[in-house]
């Protein structure tokens, strides 16, 4: 427990100096009130826009442990959504429709999985592959238009509410918590891990690396469904064209601010959750500050940069060194005062 | 007095890694730092070099004291390193390898025939003439050794470290190396010398320096010491010599256990019959790219045969490949520790449970508590050198990596282990400890199939001796017929054939 | 059964297409491709419009790529084609194929998009005025709330395009001289629906819960559908307690303004072959000269023009 803290130290003290200046600019931000059995407050909003990028870091931590990357999700959410909206106005239902959707998600998962553990392409190369065409492939389901639903169980997916927290925000939740246990609690994560620290040596040590690796991009698309899912039923239409555009970016930072190396090994999931609320309070602060959209994207660039500089290991050792400095200094100016 | 430093100490969470060293390096002097695994000697250097900061004494270079914060400031002070894994770019080529940094230029750019001059010229003073224009990835790596002593004595001038500089030269590259040290020598230049060949220290230094457990043993002049004296100084115990020395202790028949017939691969190996018994150990002998390797990958099913079949006293084996011959009770402890061997950011304990978790699955952790009492008693029984089960094996000694790669291995009960060169560049007392091991592990009744280029371990360990040259088996030696004379007949008889 | 019904009517179309169209023109139209519903639209509506005046039309797309528009130009010149629209992917590039055209004496049309070549190497260009049909919004609004302070808030497209730039200018144009108005809130949506209604969730949450807000506007239409979620969402009614007018005149929109939802929309047409091919008739008639821009009706629509009519007869185009 107390590791798990230390560990996640970084990313929870940025995220709340973060709150305190966004409380400065707008200081209701941490207000929160009740109406219609529902929480209503910009950290709310910010627990549920969180939703979409929240669940493709979890499979992105999971993918970036392994030493690889997935920049496909964007797309993959798109087709899954896609999928989705066209399965729900053709009248299936809820319940076929998210299962068609997921399984779009899984398959784009096995597909990347195959060219980056079977083929041995880069996972970069690999997953671009997916990135360029399947947008086009969610266009052909959606006909280039928004497929709009009216389906109300499928839009209680993106704006229902479950004992006052929207839905997208339990789903997020359950999927990192329960993805979390499944790797602490079995040997998953101790197995990631060593896969994506050394390949090699773990494959000559009988772990299963081809298949551990298609798993963990099928993971990953199982989220980037679940984010297509949640994003679709908010809008309640796919948006072959806009869906997860440029989402697979915001995943992969997050991960990075949750302190997640992007050579492998070692990763928090918690930590990388962290971090896309820290993205998502970013975006909604800058815009209930109500400043210019021009600067917003330099706004974001800028605090990004900020988080990460003082998270690096360089500025933490550097910081621990001047520390030790001042203490030497304090110690010798004390025995000479003697 | 070029160097000196006194009363060094530098201390990690947990442990002291030096405590209160003397050292003194003279100009124009090879001085040799030994010591155990874990004895102070890297610690020592990396205070040296600014890499890390001491937490008391002082360190005094031509009489004033330094205290350097990175290697670079170091190299400016006069203080350049060489480690066995060179820290160049391969892909640039040597000149710009060797100018790297301080490129010579006209007109702002950079001059490449001015480079290409003065980089000849610097290697020239080593008695080296290659092309410098080709990639320093492409020459071996003695050579790569060399350019790397000449820009780090270009650079610096006054103390050139050594870090393990021969563990990875064979005997006529480590001759060329030190005709260039001898000569950096009569030039004026302290060398510290680190190495675990003892044959090299008495061969190379002037003085020897011992620690140990991160304190100060010894320092004399090399001429005055024999090799036991030595070996003494750095184990405080006396190296039981009948370990090195010794026959194993019965080079009789047993019970077959193991058949391979035919196995090969094109271009690999040529197909090859080979029995193990219960109990016993085979010797893999031979020169580098001989297919020692490559035959112990075959029979792991690292690599795929394409002709051959193994069985046991129940028929036909699986070995398809490592989580196959895994599952029929195979080990591999692998040449390349670090590359093959260790998985480096994770846990002594974790290396240690990784492939009896892998063998029971992921559904199924091994408790925590299991994992706790498999980790704590492989260290004491390895004696793995370490503060605790939870550091990074990244950071232990080669010695120490190794044996937990034995851990992970003894920790799945294998009844066939391959141990691939699992001594190289290990220092004098894990050499022995991983010998007894051996030993101990025949005595259970496990079969071993050892590989290595040292003689005199073969003949320590082994029951049998299985003797390759140029992809082939060509000899086998049993019982009273192996020793060093018979081995080395049997791969250069062969040699005589090609002629 | 369908599929035989099909292959009939492809025939009997086949045959008096053959009859209708044994003297008539040829045109040949490169397409962008069909990275939107409206691109979609503009095609349907362009072969609509071929059909009715009895042309025929080549049709080419070049999915996204200038390389395919030129290449499509160069071929539609080999075969003679009596006139060529195209929709250029980008503005430069252009000048040795338009001569080539020229040269071969085929009149060509742009639609919808600008070249940076020179004037006289096309016939005339056929496209909306983005600062108009902000301008058009703006005024509706004004009028639309009288002399009542209103506070507006504003969901740009995305940041420093140029439909998000003269849209939003046009706009300010629009209510300039009502001081009653004032936008309050301007953030890019991105043009997305689902940035519309995240957006639009911070107005509200800004804005005392949306009370204070008497109008959006958005720069196109599916940013409006999707902040009229985030109203319901809220509690408050989209169309009366927060007015909401926005551009392009896509059939979600009629459909909202069908519900009572949203109030006024700018229609952005698609029909940018409609004033093309009446400006080529001309032409060929007796060769009037039509002047470099046609700029294309920028037609407001509200609840009072029958929006659930507009939404079926647009909603087979392709949006």
């Amino acid at each position: 427990m107390h590791g798990t803290l230390k560990r996640l130290a970084p990313q929870l003290i940025a995220l709340a100096t973060l709150i305190a200046l966004v409380s400065v600019f707008y200081p209701g931000f941490l207000s929160v009130s009740l109406n219609d059995g529902r929480l209503v407050g910009p950290v709310v909003d910010v627990l549920k826009r969180s939703a979409p990028v929240a669940l493709l870091a979890v499979g992105m931590t999971l993918v970036i442990a392994t030493r690889g990357i997935d920049l496909s999700v964007g797309a993959t959410m798109a087709i899954c959504g896609a999928v989705a909206a066209y399965a729900v106005s053709a009248g299936y239902g809820l319940p076929v429709a998210m299962l068609l959707a997921i399984g779009a998600g899984l398959l784009a998962g096995l597909w990347n999985g195959c060219l980056v553990a079977i083929v041995g392409v880069q996972p970069f190369v690999a997953t671009l592959i997916l990135m360029t065409a399947g947008r086009g492939i969610a266009q052909l389901i959606t006909e280039g238009r928004i497929l709009t639903f009216t389906d109300p169980a499928f839009a209680f997916l993106g704006s229902g509410n479950l004992l006052g927290l929207p839905m997208p925000t339990w789903i997020w939740i359950c999927v990192a918590v329960l993805t979390t246990l499944l790797m602490r609690r079995t040997a998953l994560g101790l197995l990631i891990e060593a896969i994506g620290i050394n390949r090699r040596a773990s494959a000559l040590a009988g772990v299963n690396a081809v298949v551990l690796l298609i798993a963990v991009y099928m993971a990953m698309g199982f989220c980037a469904a679940l984010a297509g899912l949640v994003v679709t039923a908010d809008i309640r239409g796919a948006d072959a064209n806009n869906a997860g555009l440029w989402l697979e970016l915001d995943a992969i930072l997050a991960v990075v601010i949750g302190g997640n190396s992007l050579l492998g090994g070692r990763f928090s999931i918690a930590a990388s959750v962290i971090g896309a609320l820290i993205i998502q309070t970013i975006s909604i602060g800058i815009r209930l500050a109500g400043f210019p959209s021009e600067y917003n994207l330099l706004i974001k660039a800028v605090l990004v940069v900020v988080i990460l500089v003082l998270q690096s290991p360089r500025f933490g050792t550097e910081w621990h060194y001047w520390r030790q400095q001042l203490q030497f200094k304090r110690l010798r100016e004390g025995k000479i005062a003697k | 007095m070029l160097l000196s430093i006194r009363s060094l100490t530098k201390s990690f969470p947990g442990t002291k890694a030096l405590d209160g060293v003397d050292f003194d390096l003279r100009s124009g002097e090879v001085h040799a730092l030994l010591g155990e695994n874990g004895a102070g000697k890297s610690t020592l250097i990396k205070c040296l070099t600014g890499a890390y900061q001491r937490n008391a004494g002082t360190i005094a270079l031509d009489g004033a004291e330094i205290e350097p914060q990175s290697s670079g400031e170091a190299q400016e002070l006069g203080i350049g390193t060489v480690y066995q894994e060179v820290n160049l770019l391969p892909n640039l080529t040597v000149a710009q390898n060797l100018l790297f940094g301080r490129e010579l230029r006209r007109f702002g750019l950079i001059d490449s025939r001015a480079m290409r001059a003065a980089a000849q010229e610097m290697l020239g003073d080593y008695g080296l003439d290659i092309n410098v224009d080709r990639d320093l990835g492409g020459y071996s790596v003695a050579i790569r050794q060399i350019v790397a002593i000449a820009r780090a004595v270009a650079l610096s001038g006054k103390v050139l470290i050594l870090d393990e500089p021969t563990a990875s030269l064979d005997a006529r590259e480590v001759q060329m190396l030190f005709t260039v040290v001898r000569r950096l020598r009569d030039r004026g230049l302290g060398v510290i010398f680190v190495s675990h060949f003892l044959d090299q220290v008495f061969d190379l230094s002037d003085r020897v320096t011992v620690l140990r457990n991160g304190r100060h043993v010894v320092t004399t002049e090399t001429a005055a010491l024999t090799r036991m004296t030595l070996i003494e100084h750095m184990l405080g115990r006396t190296l039981q010599d009948e370990v090195l020395h010794n026959p194993p202790p019965d080079r009789g028949k047993r019970e077959k256990m193991l058949e391979f017939s035919g196995f090969g691969r094109r271009a690999v190996v040529e197909p090859f019959d080979l029995v193990i018994g219960k109990g016993e150990v085979v010797g893999l002998a031979g020169l580098l790219g001989s297919g020692r390797t490559e035959s112990a990958e075959l029979l792991f099913g690292l690599r795929a045969t394409q002709s051959g079949e193994a069985r046991d006293q129940n028929g036909k084996l699986d070995l398809s490949g490592p989580r196959a011959a895994i599952a029929q009770g195979f080990g591999f402890a692998p040449e390349d520790r670090k590359l093959d061997g260790i998985v480096a950011d994770l846990s002594i304990r974790e290396n240690i449970i990784l492939g009896l978790q892998a063998r029971r699955g992921w559904m199924r952790p091994i408790p925590r508590a299991e994992q706790n009492r498999l980790a704590d008693s492989y260290i004491k029984r390895l004696d793995i050198r370490t503060s605790g089960k939870e550091k990074r094996v990244g950071e232990l000694s080669g010695g120490n990596q190794q044996k937990v790669v034995l851990a992970r291995w003894l920790a799945m009960n294998p009844r066939f282990l391959i141990l691939d060169e699992p001594t190289r560049g290990i220092d004098v007392g894990a050499h022995a400890e991983i010998l007894h091991l051996v030993h101990e592990l025949v005595e259970q009744g496990m079969s071993l199939l050892v590989i290595s280029s040292e003689l005199d371990e073969l003949m320590a360990v082994s029951n049998r001796v299985i003797v390759l040259r140029d992809r082939c088996h060509v000899a086998e030696l049993v019982g009273h017929e192996i020793s060093g004379e018979s081995i080395m007949r049997a791969i250069a008889s062969t040699e005589e054939k090609v002629e | 059964m369908k599929f035989n019904k099909l292959l009939t009517s492809a025939a009997v179309l086949a045959i008096s297409a053959g009859a209708a169209f044994a003297e008539g023109e040829v045109i040949g139209f490169s397409q962008i491709g069909s990275e939107s519903g409206w691109r979609a639209a503009e095609t349907t509506l362009t072969r609509n419009q071929a059909e009715e005046r009895g042309y025929q039309l080549q049709f080419s797309d070049a999915q996204q790529r200038q390389e395919n528009q030129i290449a499509a130009l160069r071929s539609f010149i080999a075969q003679g084609v009596d006139a060529i629209l195209i929709a250029p992917v980008v503005a430069t590039g252009w000048d040795s194929v338009l001569q080539e055209a020229k040269e071969a004496e085929i009149p060509v049309v742009l639609l919808d998009r600008m070249v940076d070549s020179d004037p006289s190497l096309y016939l005339t260009a056929v496209g909306s005025n983005l600062v108009h049909e902000g301008e058009v919004a703006g005024k509706w609004l004004a009028e639309a709330v009288g002399d009542k302070p209103c506070r507006i808030v504003e969901l740009q497209g995305t940041t420093g395009s140029s439909p998000a730039i003269d849209r939003k200018k046009g706009f300010e144009q629009g209510i300039a001289g009502h001081a009653n108005l004032t936008i309050v809130q301007s953030q890019t949506g991105d043009f997305t629906r689902s940035l519309g209604k995240e957006v639009m969730e911070s107005f509200l949450q800004s804005e005392n819960g949306g009370k204070d807000i008497c109008a959006l506007y958005a720069h196109n239409d599916d940013m409006a559908v999707g902040a009229i979620q985030a109203i319901k969402e809220a509690g408050l009614k989209p169309g009366e307690d927060i007015l909401i007018v926005s551009i392009d005149a896509v059939p979600d929109i009629f459909k909202a303004m069908a519900d009572g939802e949203a109030n006024a929309t700018v229609e952005l047409t698609p029909n940018m072959a409609g004033p093309a091919f009446d400006a080529l008739e001309a032409f060929w008639a007796n060769g009037t000269v039509p002047a470099k821009f046609i700029q294309t009706e920028s037609k407001l629509y509200t609840q009072a023009d029958n929006p659930a009519g507009e939404y079926e007869a647009r909603k087979g185009l392709g949006y």
